[in-house]
């Protein structure tokens, strides 16, 4: 029985040993090599003129608001996010120095390159499509809402008030818009081109920095989301460091990384799995009763200890 | 091998009583929010928002109700793979507790999901999303949950065996049902095994990929509580709250069913709680410090407060308590050590789910409505009452002198 038990501890010790060697996966991908579709915010051109959000409401059908709610400027008056009915919102940043010209910043899905959402979703709802867009499949959706959770930018809105068929809401980069109409990004088609540029990614990265390299003055030397979580396809410049402009501090890794690399490690081949399958049907022949089936010791049981465990 | 070859029987005691009817009208009220809540949508009834997706009922409901499950497994593992055979008798009922717990997992998941009808999806093919965490979970329990009636299902036919039979109107199928159970116990009888591995393997699986769920919010989990090793924590504690779970059940239905505690089986699982809770302690206290997150305790905040309750009240009080062999002995000091590890391992799943979950954008923070608290409070209350149909029904609790009477004799009163 010793042997056995020895035997068996042994079997658990690789075991283990064969789990922890499981493949280290760290997946190279330069996300600065991607060939999928951008949009380039400068917002040192933006106005505030909140003509993107219309054209948003309009084209993918939201709150249907007139054209003059949304030239209404108080509501730069408090901070905004988006919610189920607005895809994209501008916000206003004082600048203390200059008060006649504050900053603007549109914000919306970031699309990321390495889509956190994408990763969450349980049923394929959220998806990369081939441009590169994160779009939404309604009909899959389970309302889990894990994506929500999952979102470094804090994007995804929801559909609380309905009961029935509620929807996760947030910018869809215009793909069906993109697709079969070959039209740009309604927002980027009603603003001022200087500030929405859409086209491939690396075309507007290289833009970018031109546009750095020749107004080093006009801007800080960055582009938010060329890096930020593996990279996002809104890309952003800005004449202000962008902490200042709403922006979230995050480091350059995917977000889906660590949960994938985790869980691909762990169900490799479905063997760790069947490996503790395995260990544990040794242990049914290894270990002998310590007691006949039945009835259980009545003596003092504080006085025998539980062998095989201390 | 049978699976449970212990003296069991049906509790003879009167079902109603007056902790009963609390329980029925904490279970009416929630029946009654949970159909408002269907008829009027999340926001009529939680506190939940574009911040905060997730709230009590994914924290409590799913999170905790799959931890406190936990008894089911590592029993099962404990007698029927270690074959430590004088646990037995607390085997059944941490096999219904954890039945019955799943199957509430589900429930309360039905009540949050915004699109309930849909929940079957990760099963569909099509819709498979290896990536996801969440997939994993889903996929976990809905396998153990099968595999929980499947071990359940001996104690239904030794129910049918010793007389049982289907009333009102079911009763038209009692003989199809009889001779289907007489199948089920010869074929379980030799497979049983098989589904009590896959049982504890996949406990391992979903119960670890529970603590991976959050590790997809790096930006958003306070650093006291993220930590690459949250699933390892996450199984650590699960089977850390295994048996002192079974001791907390088996001392509420001793004192519900009035009958004496279970000593000696129960002190020396405490032994074996204390083990565990001692792994379970030492690695969360290393990561702490491996990852240099203990400055974060001194800062003041409700997090921190919150943490040092959770480890301090829920994991290393319990832990020295239970050192001592007069409180392993000792009833009462026995039921307060393992309730503070139920409601610390619980803490930690609130802690992890709500409260380390800060969203920079917030403008407040979550606090769960009183109807999503209604709610969760009736779940646990329907939960109870059919853990008492069903052991006053089935051979579940061992039998014991001057009560167990033959399993169909069910007196009217007590
Ligand atoms: S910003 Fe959020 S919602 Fe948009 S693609 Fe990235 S993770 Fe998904
Ligand atoms: S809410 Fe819908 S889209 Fe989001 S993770 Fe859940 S199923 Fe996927
Ligand atoms: S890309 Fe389309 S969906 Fe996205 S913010 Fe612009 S208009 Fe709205």
């Amino acid at each position: 029985m010793e042997l056995n038990r020895r035997g068996f501890l042994h079997l658990l010790g690789a075991g283990a040993t064969c789990m922890c060697a499981g493949p280290a996966l760290g997946e190279s991908n330069d996300p600065t090599e991607d060939d999928g579709m951008a949009m380039l915010v400068d917002t040192t051109e933006c106005i505030g003129c909140r003509k993107c959000e219309f054209a948003c409401d309009q084209a993918q059908g939201l709150s249907g608001r007139s054209r003059e709610s949304f030239e209404d400027t108080s509501v730069f008056d408090q901070p905004r996010r988006m919610v189920a009915d607005a895809y994209t919102v501008v916000n206003r940043y004082p600048q203390p120095n200059t008060p006649d010209q504050p900053i603007y910043v549109k914000s919306q899905c970031m699309h990321c390159v390495k889509p956190a959402c994408v990763s969450a979703c349980l049923v394929g709802a959220l998806t990369t499509a081939e441009n590169g867009a994160v779009v939404y499949d309604a009909g899959k959706c389970m309302g889990c809402r894990y994506c929500m959770v999952a979102c470094p930018f804090e994007v995804p809105a929801y559909e609380y008030s309905d009961p029935l068929t509620p929807r996760v809401r947030k910018c869809v980069f215009c793909f069906e818009r993109v697709k079969n109409e070959a039209k740009i990004p309604a927002c980027a088609e009603m603003c001022p081109p200087m500030c929405l540029t859409y086209g491939k990614r690396t075309e507007l990265l290289a833009l970018a920095h031109e546009r750095i390299a020749k107004y080093p003055d006009k801007y800080v030397n960055n582009v938010y989301g060329e890096h930020e979580v593996g990279g996002t396809r809104w890309l952003y410049l800005a004449a202000k460091p962008f902490e200042e402009l709403g922006f979230l501090t995050l480091g350059d890794k995917p977000i889906p990384q660590l949960t994938e690399t985790l869980q691909h490690s762990i169900f490799k081949f479905g063997i760790p799995p069947l490996l503790l399958f395995g260990v544990l049907g040794a242990a049914i022949t290894a270990f002998k009763d310590d007691s006949s089936h039945g009835a259980a010791s009545a003596k003092d049981a504080s006085s025998s200890k539980p062998k095989g465990v201390s | 091998m049978s699976a449970h070859g212990l003296a069991a029987a049906p509790v003879n005691r009167k079902f109603f009583t007056p902790g009963v009817g609390v329980l029925m009208v904490l279970a009416a009220i929630a029946g009654g929010l949970a159909l408002y809540r269907f008829v009027f949508g999340l926001a009529s009834m939680t506190n939940l928002d574009d911040r905060y997706p997730w709230g009590l009922w994914i924290a409590v409901d799913v999170a905790t109700g799959v931890a406190l499950a936990a008894g089911g497994f590592t029993s099962a593992a404990l007698t029927h793979i270690f074959h430590r055979g004088r646990y037995l008798p607390v085997v059944r009922p941490a096999l219904l507790t954890a039945m019955l717990g799943y199957t509430f997992v589900g429930l309360g998941l039905m009540v949050d999901l915004g699109r309930y009808y849909n929940i079957w999806h990760p099963a569909w093919p099509t819709m498979w999303q290896g990536n996801s965490v969440l997939f994993e979970v889903g996929m976990c329990v809905m396998a153990y949950l099968t595999v929980l009636y499947i071990e359940f299902l001996p104690i239904v036919c030794e129910w049918s065996r010793k007389g049982g039979r289907l009333w009102g109107p079911l009763a038209v199928f009692q003989n199809p049902v009889k001779r289907f159970l007489e199948v089920a116990e010869r074929t379980l009888s030799k497979t049983m095994v098989v589904f009590i591995i896959a049982g504890v393997v996949l406990s391992c699986m979903h119960q670890s990929s529970l603590g991976a769920l959050m590790l997809i919010a790096p930006y958003k989990v306070h650093p006291l509580w993220y930590t690459p090793i949250l699933p390892l924590l996450f199984l650590l504690s699960a089977i850390a709250v295994g048996f002192p779970m079974v001791i907390f059940e088996s001392m509420v239905s001793a004192k519900s069913f009035r009958r004496e505690p279970e000593m000696h089986v129960l002190t020396p699982l405490s032994r074996l709680a204390l083990l565990f809770l001692g792994i379970y302690m030492a690695a969360k206290i290393t990561d702490l410090m491996v990852r240099n997150a203990y400055g974060h305790l001194w800062d003041g905040s409700f997090a921190s407060t919150m943490f040092m309750v959770e480890v301090g009240a829920g994991v290393l009080l319990p832990f020295c308590m239970l050192l001592s062999g007069r409180v392993r002995r000792s009833p009462s000091w026995l039921f307060i050590a393992n309730t503070l590890i139920v409601l610390g391992v619980a803490l930690n799943r609130i802690n992890v789910y709500i409260v380390a979950y800060q969203p920079h954008y917030a403008t407040h923070r979550y606090v769960p409505s009183i109807g999503e608290i209604l709610i969760t409070l009736g779940l646990i209350a329907t939960l109870m009452l059919v853990y008492r149909v069903f052991v006053t029904i089935f051979p579940v609790l061992p039998a014991v002198e001057g009560d167990a009477l033959p399993a169909l004799g069910r007196r009217a009163e007590g």
